[in-house]
């Protein structure tokens, strides 16, 4: 009994000792950055906040959506129609919950339909989603601003912040990395949710959904259930990272959410390696910091700006097949199988 | 008319398009006494069995399990009446480990719910750690706690057997429903498994669909034989053995054989 106590508690230990050690990094990296290396670490929070989510659906409960991107839109215009005015009615925190709660509603309806669909079929279903959102976003242009999109008015640091900050970090905080922090806090908070939760009975009951359905309704598990409650958790976290995205880029427009977005998404969640949110987190750093590499590598080998950026998008499609192909568990994934090759022993495969 | 205490099928008939699958049947299982159902292969084994799970609804007859009917129950329902099942093909979860298998069989009596998982909360972490002991505990009853920690998918299949049949035993089921748990398995194992079959009667009631004699004789209190989908025989081991009807459709060869090897109920 202690023996099975002490680990357990040792897993909610670590996820929390491993959120303190991030909030650590993250307030030292955000202080030794300038405001443009602050807004990119924000794009990489919130792609790393829904690839998260994504990853539990898809890597845990083995749904694939091509839709979360339109989720994120959600979240996004949640956001935006809440910070229209400049005296907003709900302080920051609460439209970071109420963008969260509106994308898990929409998540809920999505989910309820997408746990009768399987493969393909679920995956045109969402695709079908991620096309008809930004539609809808022109469709009503007379609330949702068509597509100008939405302008986000974020309100300014409270004092008790940018004291804060000040005594931490002895630098004054600008607005781009107040926006940061905003974002990475949130990352932070989504992530230990979501680990605790793929740890938990929930988690395990999405797993065994994946792996064998019969045998799991046979063990007593909801099929239905199971699957829409991963995919409103997944949803969640794709809501909590359009606001991000909506107060760092201070717009809500059609554009931003493109069908791009959600196959961005999936790669990273690919690249990373499914299932793992320290992969998904992988991924999203990728996708946020590489483009710029390449673009910058395609300029010097001689191309044109407009075809040194087309070379990022094509590496990424080509990284993707070689990833399925050759390294089927990702990058974390096959990091993790080095690892134990070089003799070190036992992993159970669950998130971290 | 008053239901026994334990599961029985009354009349049930399953019809898949013109076929018959199941015509009439009807069985009892009860406590502390292991039921067998035999037959020869297309004799509708596997539907009765899948009848029994919830699998297939049949198109008419009725279902009751201490007395509750279950023929408008959905197969998830049935795990919390107290009802297990093993699979023919396991079923394992190959993708987690043996423990996390077992402790899926133990979801339905977990307490801790959605909430306490997402924010790590001590019930949730309490709620875990019984489940494990339990889990660990049944593993162990099975001789396979050793395995807890590897992939279900790295183990012989004798050993996956067993992983099943934890998944199935943790959570105390009342009613143990095993669909060819001898396939595959060598004579030593099979006697093993029947050893523990006869050692669980005094704490459930088990009914196996099997096709493997030297098991069924030896571990049954009764016996059904189906053929065609009809019940052709119910009765002890002994007396199915005897009646012509089960020798003509398909004991036959294996009863001339069964008495030097079989050890008797």
């Amino acid at each position: 009994m202690t023996r099975a106590l002490s680990r357990a508690g040792a897993v909610l230990r670590s996820h929390l000792v491993l959120a303190v050690l991030g909030v650590v990094v993250i307030v030292a990296v955000l202080t030794a950055v300038g405001d443009f290396r602050a807004v990119q670490l924000t794009q990489m929070a919130y792609l790393g906040i829904a690839a998260g989510g994504l990853t539990v659906l898809t890597g845990l409960n083995g749904q694939i959506s091509l839709g979360h991107g339109a989720l994120m839109a959600v979240g996004a215009y949640t956001t935006a129609l809440l910070l229209q005015d400049d005296e907003p009615m709900l302080p920051l925190l609460g439209v970071l919950v109420a963008a969260t709660l509106v994308t898990l509603v929409v998540g809920a309806a999505i989910g309820v339909a997408a746990a009768r669909l399987h493969g393909p079929y679920l995956a045109g279903a969402t695709l079908a989603l991620a096309v008809a959102v930004p539609g809808i976003a022109l469709y009503f242009g007379d609330t949702l601003g068509g597509e100008q999109g939405l302008r986000v008015r974020v309100p300014d640091a409270p004092d008790w912040v940018l004291d804060l900050a000040f005594f931490v970090t002895g630098q004054d905080l600008t607005p781009s990395k107040y926006v940061a922090y905003l974002g990475w806090f949130t990352l932070v908070v989504a992530y230990v949710g979501l680990a605790n939760l793929s740890r938990s009975r929930v988690g395990r009951r999405w797993r065994a959904v994946r792996d064998d359905e019969v045998a799991a309704e046979v063990a007593g598990i909801g099929l239905g259930r199971a699957r829409v409650s991963a995919f409103v958790v997944s949803a969640a976290a794709a809501g909590a990272a359009g606001f991000v995205m909506a107060v760092s880029v201070r717009l809500a427009a059609p554009s931003g959410f493109s069908l791009t977005l959600s196959l961005t998404l999936l790669t990273a969640v690919v690249l990373g390696g499914l299932g793992t949110l320290t992969g998904a987190l992988a991924g999203a750093a990728l996708l946020t910091f590489l483009p710029d590499v390449i673009t910058d590598a395609g300029v010097s080998a001689g191309l044109d700006d407009i075809r040194a950026a087309e070379l990022a998008p094509l590496l990424y499609g080509l990284v993707m097949v070689a990833v399925i192909l050759l390294a089927p568990s990702g990058l974390v994934g096959s990091l993790r199988t080095a690892w134990h090759r070089l003799g070190h022993t036992t992993s159970k495969g669950e998130p971290s | 008319m008053e239901e026994p205490a334990g599961f029985t099928m009354r009349d049930v008939t399953v019809t898949f398009g013109g076929l018959t699958a199941l015509s009439e049947v009807s069985l009892t299982a009860r406590p502390r006494q292991v039921l067998g159902v035999i037959g020869p292969n297309g004799a509708g084994k596997t539907t009765l069995f899948n009848v029994a799970c919830g699998f297939v609804t049949p198109d008419s007859g009725a279902l009751t399990w201490r007395g509750r009917q279950l023929q408008r129950l959905r197969p998830h329902d049935l795990a919390g009446l107290g009802i297990a099942r093993t699979l023919q093909g396991l079923g394992l979860f190959d993708r987690m480990t043996v423990l996390d298998n077992v402790l899926v069989g133990a979801d339905h009596i977990g307490r801790a719910g959605f909430w306490s998982g997402l924010l790590g909360a001590p019930r949730a972490t309490r709620d875990e750690a019984r489940l494990r002991e339990r889990a660990l505990a049944a593993l162990d009853e099975l001789g396979v706690a050793a395995y807890a920690d590897r992939s279900p998918a790295s183990l012989p299949y004798a050993l996956r057997k067993k992983v099943s049949l934890a998944r199935a035993l943790v959570a105390e089921p009342a009613l143990l429903l095993l669909d060819e748990p001898a396939s595959g398995l060598s004579d030593e194992e099979m006697a093993d498994l029947g050893e523990r079959l006869r050692g669980l009667t005094d704490r459930m009631a088990v009914m196996l669909v099997e096709h493997h004699m030297d098991l069924v004789m030896s571990v049954c209190d009764d016996l059904v034989v189906l053929d065609f989908g009809r019940v052709i025989a119910t009765g002890s081991p002994a007396d199915v053995r005897d009646d012509p009807a089960v020798r003509a459709a398909y004991l036959g060869e294996a009863v001339e054989a069964e008495p030097s090897r079989g050890k008797g109920a």
